[in-house]
């Protein structure tokens, strides 16, 4: 299964309202560029329970730099996986995925921590923050691995906040905040490293529609920042304002129009 | 950042913080207790031994008793002659005799001077154990034989206390039996001996200046039982004898080596161990050097009996023993179970916690954390946890040992062996039963009836339980033990997470 960016060559139907300015602006023959993501013949085997699964299968997806990505298909069709695969999570069983233009499926678990720490920003169904901690702690967590001076941390964290709208929330923990304000929180998290690509699954699977909706118009704002955003969901409302919408299941990957 | 969370991860997990804390305090506390209990017990049983060898005495010199059957007979009374009179068919007796100390042989004096001579030595000192026994009353006439009649006793049966003034009725007599101990002590002795333990409570010790002459020390506790003071006398082995001073052992209810000292010259002369000694007492140069200092008097003496301190330390008895026996036993191994028992629940709590924040690290490790990172969050919190409970750990066992020390439980000690090292004359009373069974001592065996036992009295020591800084860093180590134990197992857990593992399985 093989899409070359069919995105660039095909636009996506119903994205008329919403442009990239990173795309927007860029001149005929932007998308000849490097691609952020290449995966070429990416298939991943694990076990479960002595089961042998086969979660990725022949995948081939190449994603420009500011696209906004929605993938959908069935639980357990290999969303999450190609996600983690994306993410630097995951080392595929066979292969390669380049990030950037370099492969990072071979590369040593310390070297994809930095990547991870460095390149890309990680949004999660259940948010994923540490209850014990404030927002303003939370999102420093992120910074934590590009040991900057305290100082600076803090107003990155900070300013990272504010642009979630939840500058005034700063001191409050997670039990504390909506699930909207949460995953605000945790998008925040994401963005205070600046990251080169968003991935976020399900990043609206916990909340209402009306919050559903204020969490898309934020990453619609950053898409049109020109951020790269990948994101799993099985929500089609939410996939319908995605730039792409690709569909995977049994593993297979496909382009859906 | 990182104290930040560990606090808040430790304050949010307060259960188990808790635990933790508490099952490493219980056994922390435990430590310092049974370590100051056993501190306690070395000092009494030093104390103990202090009271018969004298402080500094590193290691006795003393030679095991006669086998049975090859002793020779000890001095006899022989009745109708000196100070007794015959009226009608008894005679009146009134003798003493200076004889050996019970359990205890003697040997060549320049033994002495080979210790001396014996690199590692710093002072060496020799006494001469002795008993003095004297019979007083009638002995019944024999008609036939025109011989006057001997009184040979058996040995004396151990009581434990030295007694005097019982009456006999062994063959047809009526006589009373007074014994005390003897030690001939060197008036150079200096820091090492038995008597450099005691006290001088009236008067002055015995010095250089005594050798020849007939001065005496005498105990006050054996004193004060005998109606004796300053500047009175003394009859030893039939001779008057001055005191020229009381002493008194440290511990209040303890007594010294032996009832009265006298010179040693004067004490081989009257009991006819002429140039014979019973213990030499050596203080070693440093402490370093006993093992080695006691491996060398073996060789330059090869048929003396060489102990150490610890070897002496094994014949304390009494419920100085049993205490000993009790801390070094159950008190170790407890110390040891709930060790173990803390650290295994550190541990397993730890890994059960890190099992419990698959997300958290899954999520960290999402967001960029390395391994080492979080191996470093998960070990500093399980210190961070163990040092909590070393710290209420050391103020409760501080408080336990203070408990202890308030309290002070008195036990009573007692020096046994007389074989092993048959020295003083504590030892002698102690070991009677053991000494007439062998024949060593006493008055040659044969007759009726026996002595009762001299001598041996019991020592009582109050037990403290010092606390050294020593106590209180093994007990910090012991804390950071279990906590780097704790944390590198649970470090080890959260490291093996993989991020997509951690992540797939929650979803």
């Amino acid at each position: 299964m093989s899409i070359e960016n069919k995105a660039a060559e095909e636009p996506v139907q119903d994205q008329t309202s919403i442009q990239n300015p990173a795309v927007a602006a860029a001149p005929e023959g932007q998308t000849t560029k490097a691609p952020m993501f290449q995966l070429e013949d990416v298939g991943k085997t694990y076990k479960q329970h002595k089961r042998e699964v086969r979660a990725l299968d022949g995948v081939s997806l190449s994603i420009p730099a500011g696209q906004l990505v929605a993938v959908q298909g069935p639980t357990g069709g290999g969303k999450s996986t190609l996600l983690q695969m994306l993410g630097a999570l995951d080392r595929p069983t066979e292969g390669t995925v380049r990030l950037a233009g370099r492969e990072i499926s071979r590369l040593h678990d310390r070297e994809l921590a930095d990547i991870r720490a460095t390149e890309v920003g990680f949004v999660f169904q259940s948010f994923n923050l540490i209850p014990t901690l404030t927002a303003q702690e939370n999102v420093e967590m992120g910074l934590e691995p590009l040991r900057l001076k305290p100082a600076e941390r803090g107003e990155r964290a900070t300013q990272a906040l504010a642009s979630v709208g939840l500058a005034d929330r700063a001191g409050h923990r997670p039990g504390e905040l909506s699930g909207g304000q949460q995953q605000r929180v945790a998008i925040a998290r994401a963005l205070a490293k600046q990251p080169k690509v968003l991935l976020a699954d399900e990043p609206t699977g916990n909340l209402d529609e009306g919050t559903r909706d204020e969490i898309m118009d934020l990453f619609e704002g950053l898409w049109r920042e020109g951020l790269t955003i990948v994101l799993v969901t099985h929500d089609s409302s939410v996939a319908r304002r995605a730039e792409r919408r690709l569909r995977i299941a049994g593993g297979k990957l496909t382009e859906k129009r | 950042m990182f104290a930040r969370y560990l606090r808040r991860e430790l304050s949010g997990r307060r259960k188990q913080t808790v635990i933790i804390a508490i099952a490493l305090a219980l056994a922390i506390a435990l430590v310092i207790v049974v370590n100051a209990l056993s501190a306690g017990v070395r000092d009494a049983q030093k104390a103990a031994l202090a009271s018969v060898y004298g402080v500094g005495t590193d290691i006795t010199v003393t030679q095991a008793p006669a086998a049975p059957g090859s002793g020779t007979q000890g001095p006899r009374f022989q009745f109708n002659g000196g100070n007794d009179s015959s009226q009608g068919s008894s005679t009146s007796v009134n003798q003493s005799r200076l004889i050996s100390g019970r359990g205890s042989a003697t040997f060549d004096s320049t033994s002495l001077a080979t210790v001396q001579k014996t690199s590692g030595v710093q002072a060496a000192s020799a006494a001469l154990s002795l008993t003095n026994v004297t019979l007083n009353g009638q002995v019944a006439q024999q008609n036939g034989t025109g011989a006057a009649p001997t009184a040979a006793p058996t040995a004396p049966s151990q009581t434990g206390e030295s007694q005097s003034g019982t009456t006999r009725r062994g063959f047809g007599g009526n006589f009373g039996v007074d014994s005390f101990s003897v030690l001939g002590v060197d008036g150079n002795a200096g820091t090492v001996g038995p008597l450099a333990s005691a006290t001088v409570s009236k008067g002055r010790a015995l010095g250089a200046q005594d050798v020849g002459q007939h001065n005496a020390v005498v105990d006050s506790s054996y004193a004060t039982t005998a109606n004796l003071s300053l500047g009175g006398t003394i009859n030893v082995g039939g001779q008057n004898f001055t005191i020229v001073g009381i002493v008194s052992a440290t511990g209040s209810d303890s007594q010294t080596a032996s009832d009265v000292y006298i010179p040693l010259d004067v004490a081989q002369t009257l009991s006819t161990e002429t140039g014979k000694v019973s213990t030499v007492y050596v203080q070693a140069a440093s402490s370093d050097q006993v093992s080695t200092l006691k491996t060398d008097l073996q060789k330059a003496l090869p048929s003396q009996t060489i102990n150490t301190q610890a070897d002496l330390a094994s014949n304390v008895s009494g419920s100085l023993s049993t205490a000993s026996g009790l801390i070094s036993g159950l008190g170790t191994w407890l110390s040891v179970a709930v060790l173990a028992a803390a650290f295994l629940l550190a541990a397993l709590l730890t890994l059960s916690g890190v099992s419990r924040r698959t997300r958290e690290f899954g999520t960290l490790k999402a967001i960029g954390w390395r391994n080492g990172r979080i191996v470093r969050q998960v070990a500093g919190e399980s210190i961070v946890q163990s040092l909590i409970g070393g710290v209420v750990g050391i103020a409760v066992g501080l408080i336990a040992v203070l408990v202890i020390n308030m309290f002070a439980p008195t036990l009573s000690a007692g020096t046994s062996g007389g074989r092993t090292f048959g020295g003083a004359a504590r030892q002698a009373g102690s070991a009677a039963g053991s000494a007439a069974q062998n024949g060593g001592g006493g008055f040659g065996g044969g007759g009726g009836g026996g002595f009762a036992g001299f001598g041996g009295s019991a020592t009582h020591v109050a037990l403290g339980a010092p606390v050294t800084p020593a106590v209180v860093l093994i007990a910090v180590g012991i804390a950071i033990l279990g906590g780097l134990i704790a944390g590198v197992v649970g470090g080890w857990r959260a490291a093996r997470l993989q991020p997509a593992e951690a992540l797939r399985s929650l979803a």
